[in-house]
């Protein structure tokens, strides 16, 4: 009798255990960047089958789109990429060269854009992308504030994303960041190239200061919000041949210590739009 | 088949039009007619014989597009037919009649139902499609056995022909008044007088040798239809009859292996109005599911939605391109499957947003920038943007093409370069000036000057980053003081542009 009780409370706790599991711990895979410290704070790398969020600032959009391009190289390396833009996105911005995304090291045949006329049609397009579990990842990219992305179409993206094991990653350009149920939030800055020796031998007319060497893409990426765990900011270098990110060679410390609390929400000062 | 015009008030309406600048008479009613009026008149002769005349402006395109319009609706009846301008459609009812009640039946349905909507119609039924012309011309609502057309015809006028007024009035003078006259004479008489063109045309209105009509579509591969008694109008009956109506083109397609990549819906309504939306696929669509699902999706992203006014009377679904489907294994393979569920996706997105906004990447044998890549819609183009060869990037060399490219290269203000053929030493882009910290360059691409476009002048691309850590792609055009040269031999300020970002 009290041997059948006790198997009645194991199963019991089991299934609230799993209950509680599904609601909050819930544990997807995850895929390292390769930079130690973003992957530690992210306990061991971005969280697949959800939502990610990566804003910057207009004159940005190239680092942010780059930093994109990264994730989408650790995320999926082969299999189909779908890129869903407005078509405004392109004129502010330019479009996205394939030419530059092989340069990075990604892989443009996986690659089929979507061109939206609007954010409506753009994020309906990402949310049926989002249910195809053929994908690898689906990257959204919205120009400016948009009301229709807001907390419901967030939910249902990360529901869609969960349902089907796909990334989804959103590319907020000269946006404010808004509550939403993303698993993280990161604000991407361009970052200097590391200074280092000139790549060209300097001509006596020329001053050498300028003809220092041009490498690879350096972010500043500084991490805003995740759901289970700390953030914090760091300088990751994308490295175009071994596809990964890493640290920078030119910034050896960090340069912001990472806050151990969670943060209030992202200064909105610093967030408006800039020309140019 | 039908001359159009209203009857108003019970005076004589005239239409004109400007011809050998004069307004002449283009058609005219009955009552006109009665009047003693007649086509080609003069307005101001037509006037003075009847002043209490009723005149309208002739409109050839809207003519046309009514005759289009009509034509649409008689859709209905066969899938082949053409026009006839400017005021005829022949129907090829081959094998259709029976559907209708037989062939006496359906002239009564289609003269009936236009006759209803005020068109004046004059329609016949023939062995050819000039002999029911000919016969149109003058009588309304014969039906020409196989055979007799020859008789049917004879006792007609030449105008009915509708030969050149030139011929017409030649065989009037020659005495010959009716078909059967011209057609008593020797065959080389009429051809050394009036030209082998109108001898075909006489053997043709004979029965003897047909033209043949081009249809003004070309004729699906399967059609499925549903005809309802009553008209209906709800959106769930509409969607239930499409289900219905795929599964039953899936079967029929199923039978000889095929799969459909276009398909049609026609939404007949009872008015005369008639909608059809196209989809296109990717690949070969066999399951019904997939064909129900594509429509729901393009009717929902309809601009404007489909109004079903007092209702439709019929729903067609035609498969007008099909291909034989290739089974292939799918359990096996994952990558057939998950190429399966994308290109379902693509044509998914296509039919709501349109095909052309779901592109593939195809890399262009060329070296300008601009054009060295070319978006191509994903539907068509999947697999080949799947096995396209793309330049290798240099090992351990930062990327040297930028991430985000603009489609015009933007003007930027550069006062002034370090050197003269040298990068800037900042300039300003979207109002903002950027100061150059670190430069890379120049990298020099002329155009095609073999094409005929390729006159442009030759860029030097620099990749510069700013105190702020932004990197620009921007380039001088032309050549310093060798290229960009003004109206007398003197360097002109040379024009820079950015033409794209990198990360």
């Amino acid at each position: 009798m009290s041997g059948a009780r006790t198997n009645t409370l194991a199963t019991l706790r089991g299934r609230i255990e799993r209950i509680e599991a599904h609601g909050d711990a819930y544990a997807p895979n995850k895929v390292p960047l390769g930079h130690a410290g973003a992957d530690a704070t992210l306990r061991g790398g971005l969280a697949l089958a959800a939502v990610h969020e990566v804003f910057a600032e207009g004159h940005q959009s190239a680092a942010a789109t780059g930093f994109i391009a990264g994730l989408a190289g650790r995320i999926t390396a082969r299999r189909p990429l779908v890129w869903v833009r407005q078509d405004f996105s392109d004129i502010e911005s330019g479009a996205l060269s394939m030419s530059g995304f092989s340069e990075l090291g990604l892989d443009p045949r996986c690659l089929v854009t979507v061109r939206a006329a609007d954010a409506d049609s753009a994020l309906r397009t990402a949310a049926d992308a989002l249910a195809c579990d053929a994908l690898g990842l689906v990257v959204l990219e919205v120009w400016g504030e948009a009301r229709q992305l807001d907390l419901v179409a967030s939910r249902k993206l990360t529901l869609a994303a969960q349902a089907s094991g796909v990334t989804a990653l959103l590319l907020r350009l000269a946006a404010t960041p808004q509550p939403s149920t993303a698993e993280t939030r990161w604000i991407v800055r361009a970052a200097h190239s590391p200074p280092g020796t000139p790549s060209m031998p300097a001509a006596p007319s020329m001053p050498a200061a300028p003809w220092s060497t041009w490498g690879a893409p350096v972010f500043d990426a500084q991490l805003v919000r995740n759901r289970h765990g700390p953030v914090g900011r760091w300088i990751m270098e994308w490295k175009c041949d071994e596809c990964l990110f890493s640290e920078s060679a030119a910034y050896p410390q960090p340069v912001a210590a990472a806050p151990a609390h969670r943060p209030h929400q992202a200064r909105d000062g610093e967030l408006q739009r800039r020309a140019g | 088949m039908g001359s159009c015009s209203a009857e108003l008030d019970k005076t004589p309406s005239v239409v004109v039009a400007k011809q050998n600048n004069a307004l002449q008479i283009y058609a005219l009613d009955d009552l006109a007619a009665r009047c003693g009026l007649e086509v080609g008149l003069p307005l101001a002769n037509a006037r003075a014989i009847c002043p209490e005349l009723t005149v309208f402006d002739a409109d050839a395109a809207a003519d046309a597009k009514t005759l289009g319009d009509i034509a649409d609706w008689c859709d209905r009846f066969t899938p082949l037919v053409a026009l006839d301008p400017p005021y005829g459609l022949f129907l090829d009812i081959t094998g259709c009649a029976h559907l209708f009640g037989g062939e006496r039946a359906l002239l009564q349905i289609v003269s009936g139902a236009l006759t209803r909507r005020g068109f004046a119609v004059s329609a016949g039924i023939a062995g050819t499609s000039v002999c029911a012309r000919t016969m149109t011309r003058h009588v309304s609502g014969k039906i020409i056995a196989d055979g007799e057309e020859a008789d049917a015809v004879s006792p007609l006028p030449v105008s009915a022909l509708g030969a050149d007024a030139a011929i017409t009035s030649g065989l009037r003078r020659a005495g010959l008044k009716t078909i059967g006259d011209v057609a008593a004479r020797a065959r080389h008489e009429i051809t050394a007088r009036f030209g082998a063109g109108f001898t075909t045309l006489l053997e043709q209105a004979l029965g003897q040798g047909d033209a043949p009509i081009s249809p003004r579509k070309p004729l699906p591969d399967y059609i499925v239809e549903k005809r309802f008694p009553e008209p209906v109008a709800t959106e769930g009956v509409i969607s239930a009859t499409l289900s219905r109506l795929a599964a039953m083109l899936v079967t029929a397609m199923d039978r000889q292996g095929k799969g459909a990549r276009r398909l049609e819906v026609s939404f007949f309504r009872t008015d005369g109005a008639v909608r059809t939306i196209m989809v296109d696929t990717g690949r070969p669509v066999t399951r019904p599911e997939v064909i129900d699902r594509l429509f729901r999706e393009r009717l929902d992203a309809l601009n404007d939605p489909l109004d079903p006014g007092f209702g439709f009377d019929l729903v067609r679904l035609s498969a007008s391109r099909t291909e034989i489907v290739v089974q292939q294994q799918r359990d096996l393979d994952a990558n057939v499957h998950d190429n399966d569920e994308l290109a379902a996706l693509i044509d998914r997105i296509a039919a709501r947003i349109g095909g052309k906004r779901v592109v593939v990447h195809l890399p262009q044998d060329t070296h300008i920038p601009e054009r060295a890549v070319m978006a191509m819609p994903a539907q068509h183009h999947l697999a080949a943007a799947g096995q396209a060869a793309w330049p290798d990037r240099t090992e351990s060399e930062p990327p040297l093409r930028p991430l985000r490219l603009f489609e015009k290269p933007e003007p930027i203000k550069v006062p002034f370069a370090t050197v003269p053929d040298g990068p800037p030493h900042h300039f300003t882009w979207r109002r903002v000036t950027h100061a150059v910290v670190r430069v890379e360059g120049p990298e020099r691409i002329a155009m095609e000057w073999w094409k005929q476009d390729g006159k442009a002048l030759t860029r030097d691309y620099f990749r510069v980053e700013d105190e702020a850590g932004l990197r620009f792609w921007i380039f001088r055009d032309g050549l310093y003081e060798s290229e960009a040269r003004g109206a007398e031999d003197k360097p002109v300020p040379v024009n820079w542009f950015v033409h794209g970002l990198f990360a």
